[in-house]
């Protein structure tokens, strides 16, 4: 069946739409900027645009595994790095929007917020996190760090994602829709890790005992 | 028994709830029509105001464009977003309307928005309004100062503030189907802030009757404190003894304040407020205390802890 095991020429046509689709929210700024339609206050919706996608990007590539698993499509990981890029990508637009448009480079105000403003607190090492994590996504980098410890380093992913749907829930005045929104699918997909994770130290557990007994 | 029997109604005698409804909108409908027949017409939205002097109330800043002013509005009523009030306020009606003012008064009255609107001499005053969310613009306001009302009903020795109630109607206020703040909204002034010259009543902007996203039929617009403070669509006023509880108070005790005056040295929960962003502007710019009111208001909060008084 080509869905669970398609050619590596289907592959890359799967790759090249994703990574295209994943471009239209930066063009579709990109566009509403050149037409003046951002509205009275552009920088403000760069910025939640930006953050929008950076967590959308985040759970999208937090949700390769669930699907890999659940539906038996084990190539879904050979989009993860496309994905993960990505979430990194809309992340850095976010945070130059703050540094560049928003502040405008005013460290002083950057540190007071970085201390006093908790969403801040939270969502700018979410974000410096992510920040070994594209580096250290080439294969070749993967070849250096060996598989285990890769692995173990990329687990950081779940705090930039913590921290992320934190940030965008502190930052919120009064209507909580989107910030839930967000927490409710992390919690199914951290959820579903936890619970696969368990699972298998019960079936460990099992095998041992039953390898044991005579 | 008879009469019992007489209760009993047939099911082909009641009229469908649909059918119901319909008549009664088209009843609702002719008595509109008729009414507008026989009144003179009423001013809508968009229709220019007239007979308005200038004030010397004004600021030097250039003025936000009205489409910025029209479209990047916070009125939770008709959604959270900036610009749901200008998609969602289009068929709001603003008459009839009527404002009751009771309370600590002698005397109590139900005004009528139109009688209102002839009570005092419009004027056109350039505030600025500066947000709690550390943006702000320059508006060509329209009304009165809302002292003139007050005078009107002659307050008690009793009243010490002053609330507003705006109005709740979810059929017409879709954001109130959510329970995002507690409805109706409510805000509130101390007396002497609520005379003093600067609080205006506000009935239009820009030479035009207010559009339907900046609170029409009547606003309220204090221009030294935080925008969430002028209260919009109002449909009653209230002379109280005690502070009142305003809606955000409620929703947020630790992040909104009874003053809420504009004050870059006191910082909101979760942002600085010692600059702002002014609509269109590219940098930052420092935010004054009072929001620049201060010559004409600091002496209300003499001697008061605004760190603690926020």
């Amino acid at each position: 069946m080509i869905l669970k095991n398609p050619n590596n020429k289907t592959l890359a046509l799967v790759k090249a739409i994703v990574f295209l689709l994943a471009l239209i929210p930066l063009a579709k700024l990109g566009l509403h900027a050149y037409q003046e339609e951002l509205g009275a206050n552009p920088i403000e919706k760069i910025t939640r645009t930006t953050g929008y996608w950076t967590l959308t990007f985040l759970l999208i590539t937090l949700s390769v595994t669930p699907f890999r698993r659940l539906l038996g499509w084990s190539w879904l990981v050979r989009l993860r790095r496309t994905l993960g890029l990505f979430a990194f990508f809309y992340g850095s637009l976010h945070f130059l929007t703050y540094l560049v448009l928003d502040q405008f480079f005013d460290w002083d105000s950057i540190v007071k917020d970085i201390v006093k403003r908790p969403y801040i607190t939270v969502g700018f090492p979410a974000f410096l996190l992510m920040i070994p994590l594209a580096v250290t996504s080439t294969d070749a980098m993967i070849r250096r760090l060996g598989g285990k410890c890769w692995r173990w380093l990329h687990r950081l992913v779940y705090l930039t994602a913590v921290g992320g749907v934190v940030h965008n829930w502190w930052l919120v005045k009064k209507d909580l829709t989107n910030p839930i929104t967000f927490a409710v699918l992390l919690g199914f997909l951290l959820g579903f890790r936890l619970f696969s994770w368990l699972w298998s130290l019960r079936k460990q557990r099992i095998s041992a005992h039953t390898a044991i007994s005579p | 028994m008879k009469a019992k029997k007489n209760l009993v109604i047939r099911s082909s005698e009641i009229t469908p709830k649909e059918l119901f409804h319909a008549r009664r909108k088209f009843m609702q409908l002719a008595g509109g029509v008729t009414l507008a027949a026989l009144l003179p017409r009423a001013v809508w939205a968009g229709d220019k105001l007239t007979e308005v002097k200038k004030s010397a109330y004004t600021v030097p800043d250039e003025l936000t464009p009205y489409k910025d002013v029209t479209h990047y509005n916070n009125f939770y009523e008709f959604g959270t977003g900036k610009e749901d009030p200008a998609a969602n306020a289009t068929h709001f009606k603003t008459r009839p309307w009527t404002i009751t003012v009771e309370g600590e008064v002698k005397k109590p009255k139900v005004f009528d928005i139109d009688e209102l609107l002839k009570m005092a001499p419009l004027e056109e005053r350039i505030y600025r309004l500066r947000c709690v969310e550390a943006w702000s613009m320059v508006i060509p306001w329209i009304g009165f100062p809302l002292a003139e009302l007050i005078k009107q009903v002659e307050p008690t020795g009793n009243a010490k503030y002053i609330e507003f109630i705006s109005l709740h109607d979810p059929e017409q206020m879709p954001g109130q189907l959510s329970s995002v703040l507690e409805w109706p909204y409510h805000e509130g002034l101390r007396m002497d802030e609520a005379m003093h010259p600067l609080t205006f009543l506000t009935v239009g902007l820009y030479g035009e009757v207010l559009p339907n996203q900046n609170g029409a039929p009547i606003r309220v617009v204090v221009p030294w404190k935080y925008g969430f403070k002028s209260a919009k669509s109002i449909v009653r006023i209230r002379f109280v003894e005690k502070q009142p509880v305003t809606s955000w108070m409620q929703a947020g005790p630790g992040e909104y304040g009874f003053y809420s005056n504009v004050n870059p040295e006191v910082d909101h929960a979760r942002w600085s407020q010692a600059k702002e962003r002014r609509i269109g502007d590219f940098f930052k710019r420092k935010t004054l205390m009072f929001n620049g009111y201060a010559d004409e208001v600091s002496q209300l909060y003499a001697g008061m802890d605004l760190q603690k008084n926020f």
